[in-house]
């Protein structure tokens, strides 16, 4: 049963149909209300906290851009010396203040082994000063720093593997996760939190504004993400990965051609082959990981 | 009110702004194909349903109508309307 | 009043002293010339279980900024120290905490800053942190440095107070140089400093929301009350000195000092341990019968411009010197004094740029600058100003 309990109030001021927005509510009814939240700068931490509007019904705070982790490592190291270790303690940070300003912060938090769940929420860019691109923004997506130009295809570099860097820290729970599978996402921030050491988990967030879909598109979108193989969802525990959310493999087109970030590869003969590319991509994802339900089936990609 | 120190403040405050009237679409929910599944309760973003007695019930105060609940909803019991203003 | 133990110890020590005897609960730092000795004497004191502390060795200052912020937010009395770069990159932190109004005690191990690379002290480090909101003290010698740090947790902490505090002291002049510091029981540092008790903290029985967002409509005025706070903090920093001076016998001033200054024609004014010069030159120029004083600013924000007026306005001439430089215009400190006597029929001010990058400042060249002082007091009239002091004029 989901819990009745909003522990992360209307009122906010997400744009309708924000991915982070349902995201956030989902977490926390995934750890209830004795729990300490830091959140980064972002789209997340600017839509709940305008002054006496806090949407957060949990003691939470929003220290900078870069430093999420490291103030978490801090109250975690207060809570211990104080007694109260009892009380769990999360970061629910964007993919800028996780993948690029904050990636020092983070391996910090990991490498010295605390207690505290990470969970990002990958929106794949920096919404919140205007959609401009990250370290997470998957290739060929245009952003307002990397658009669509006659001498650009959009984002040219693929999208940093953070939980496989993650993992690399020996961090003893990693696991990715979508909006468009809550109980999962649930299931994941509860396991995640009887974890002894740091705890990572990625949630992929679709945001319509940034993405340029239908807002009521966004639980599907998140869901043809997975469905394409582009975003695998995963667990990986002291440094295996022990389940693999099993799909039926559909075309990358699928998920790209109802986002406006992906529309320039649908009009021009060089978008056509960096779809293909998109789709060896997730093929191998596909195989490298097992995703597919039948093994061995390909996926033929129509790129007429 | 009297600002705080160090701009703290309590908890859900958020619920005095009323999010309701940036709606333009406006869900409908069909009380009879609807069977409480609760699916749309769980994706809503603004906490804008309630399951009540196997029917779901939507908060018009903060519902910005997204259409995420319609779009979700396996029973199509939930039709985004034009909002009158 | 307590006695306590007199011991030969390095500066550092001292401060390392004064965060054991402060029951420091959570210490992050990262090591940088000159701070490091104090980083390493209380990883010894944790180590040994002298200190019942969490101490994380942190990725950089900015997440050692970071931890003792969220530490401190959390209800632990938190400490952290760096000097240099190091204090740099806090930098944004510092602001941060201050507008939450977090209180923690920062050291600034004073050091210039790149470039040129040095490790040699000045205030060009600490002296940027002026706009930051935080408490802000300078310390002549390790003895006030102990003092000083366990003074900053009770005025930081004081519920009408709520405000990160910076000590800063001189790198080797203070952090390197062994000194007798008296030190003292831990019950009685435990009578003067009681445990924190946050007002508000990160608590799941109470939540909070710490770091929300002001708008046009509000944010003047939270500034306005953050630097009412800072005006009321003046008497809280004179107030923690005095009962420290009633317990303990040790007494070296509240927001200012005042050394010699009663009848002074010339009055020196500066910050952190350059006054120990100036105190010894003063000494010796008297006893020729010079009526030159000092007056130090221990507490550079809030800024104790009454206090200075009270103290100046009695001079014929006041050189200040500074040892950090605002390039196109000075010294900062000479800014603020010269502002604090505006509109007064009081001295004229002197401006002089000392011990940048550890340059020795000498008894000799105090006694060069009152010199200068009683000239321009006589009718000649100030050349270039600010002087750089003991400058070598054949390599520029
Ligand atoms: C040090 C610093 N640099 C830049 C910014 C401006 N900034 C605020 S939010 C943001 C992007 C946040 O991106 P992300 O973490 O992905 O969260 P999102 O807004 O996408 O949810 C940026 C660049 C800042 N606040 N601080
Ligand atoms: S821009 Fe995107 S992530 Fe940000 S509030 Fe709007 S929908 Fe949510
Ligand atoms: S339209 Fe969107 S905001 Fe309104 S109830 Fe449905 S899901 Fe919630
Ligand atoms: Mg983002």
């Amino acid at each position: 049963m989901i819990p009745e309990q909003e522990l992360f109030a209307p009122g906010h001021n997400a744009c309708a149909g924000c991915g982070p927005a349902a995201i956030a509510r989902l977490i926390l009814k995934a750890t209830g209300d004795n729990i300490i939240v830091v959140s980064p700068t972002g789209c997340l931490e600017t839509f709940s906290s305008l002054y006496d509007l806090s949407s957060w019904e949990v003691p939470w705070m929003h220290p900078l851009f870069e430093n999420g982790a490291s103030v978490a490592s801090g109250v975690e190291a207060a809570l211990r010396i104080l007694g109260k270790a009892d009380i769990p303690v999360i970061v629910i940070g964007g993919d800028g203040g996780t993948y690029d300003i904050g990636m020092g912060a983070l391996s910090g938090m990991f490498e010295r082994g605390h207690r505290i769940t990470y969970i990002c929420y990958d929106n794949e860019a920096y919404m919140n000063t205007g959609v401009q691109r990250s370290s997470a923004t998957p290739y060929a997506a245009a952003t307002t720093t990397t658009p669509f130009g006659r001498r650009s295809i959009g984002e040219d570099r693929p999208k940093k593997n953070l939980a496989a860097i993650a993992i690399a820290h020996d961090v003893p729970y990693v696991a990715t996760a979508s909006l468009a599978y809550p109980r999962d996402l649930m299931n994941k921030v509860k396991k995640s939190l009887t974890v002894d050491g740091p705890r990572f988990i990625l949630v992929h967030s679709p945001c319509p504004v940034g993405w340029g879909f239908d807002s009521a598109l966004t639980v599907e979108v998140s869901r043809l993400a997975v469905q394409t193989g582009l975003m695998p969802v995963y667990e990986a525990e002291n440094g295996e990965i022990t389940k693999v959310f099993k799909i039926i493999p559909r075309p990358v087109e699928d998920f790209l051609k109802v986002q406006r970030r992906f529309k320039h590869l649908f009009t021009s003969e060089e978008g056509r082959e960096q779809i293909e590319l998109i789709q060896a991509a997730a093929n191998e994802n596909i195989t490298k990981m097992g995703l597919a339900k039948e093994p061995g089936r390909k996926v033929k990609v129509d790129a007429s | 009110m009297k600002l705080n120190v160090g701009a703290v403040c309590g908890p859900g405050g958020s619920k005095k702004n009323k999010t309701g009237h940036w709606r333009s679409f406006r869900p409908k929910v069909d009380p009879e194909a609807c069977n409480g599944c609760g699916i749309c309760f769980m994706y809503c973003p603004d906490a804008s349903i309630k399951i009540v007695d196997k029917i779901c019930i939507i908060d018009y105060e903060y519902c910005k109508g997204c259409g995420i609940c319609a779009h979700e909803c396996p029973r199509d019991a939930i039709t985004m309307e034009e909002e009158r203003k | 009043m307590t006695m306590g133990t007199k011991r030969v110890m390095e500066g550092s020590m001292a401060i390392a002293e004064a965060i054991k005897a402060a029951r420091v609960q959570v210490i992050s730092a990262y090591p940088i010339t000159p701070q490091t000795h104090v980083a390493e004497f209380l990883a010894e004191m944790v180590a040994n279980g002298e200190l019942e502390a969490e101490y994380l060795k942190v990725d950089a200052e900015f997440s050692a900024a970071s931890v003792v912020f969220g530490s401190a937010a959390t209800g632990a009395r938190s400490y952290t120290a760096s000097s240099s770069q190091g204090l740099l990159l806090m930098t944004e932190v510092l602001y941060n905490m201050a507008g939450m109004r977090i209180p923690v005690v920062i050291t600034g191990m004073n050091r210039s800053v790149s470039t040129p690379v040095s490790i040699q002290p000045d205030h060009q480090d600490t002296i940027t942190f002026r706009d930051t909101g935080m408490i802000q003290l300078y310390v002549e010698d390790s003895q006030d440095a102990y003092n000083t740090h366990i003074q900053a947790f009770k005025i930081g902490e004081d519920r009408d107070i709520l405000l990160p505090v910076l000590v800063a002291a001189d790198g080797w002049t203070i952090s390197h140089t062994f000194e007798p510091v008296e030190t003292f029981p831990q019950e009685e540092i435990d009578a003067f400093l009681p445990p924190y008790n946050p007002l508000y903290k990160l608590d799941p029985k109470e939540p909070v929301t710490f770091g929300a967002i002001a708008m046009a409509h509000n944010l003047m005025e939270f500034r306005y009350l953050h630097h009412q706070v800072m005006h009321h903090a003046k008497k809280k920093v004179e107030e923690v000195a005095r009962e420290f001076k009633e317990r303990f016998g040790q007494d070296y001033g509240g927001l200012i000092q005042e050394y010699r200054t009663d009848d002074a024609e010339v009055i020196l004014v500066a910050m952190g341990s350059l006054v120990g010069t100036l105190k010894d030159a003063v000494d010796e120029m008297r006893e020729t019968g010079t009526r030159v004083g000092v007056l130090k600013i221990r507490c550079y924000r809030p800024f104790p411009d009454e206090e200075i007026r009270r103290v100046l306005s009695r001079a014929r001439t006041v050189c200040v010197l500074d040892r950090s430089i605002s390039q196109g215009y000075g010294g900062p400190l000479t800014i603020d004094v010269k502002a604090a006597l505006h509109n007064q029929r009081g001295p004229q001010v002197l401006s002089f740029m000392a011990g940048l990058g550890g340059k020795d400042v000498t008894i000799e060249s105090v006694k060069g600058i009152v010199e200068k002082a009683q000239k321009v007091a006589d009718g000649i009239p100030v050349d270039e100003e600010p002087e750089f002091v003991n400058m070598n004029w054949n390599i520029v």
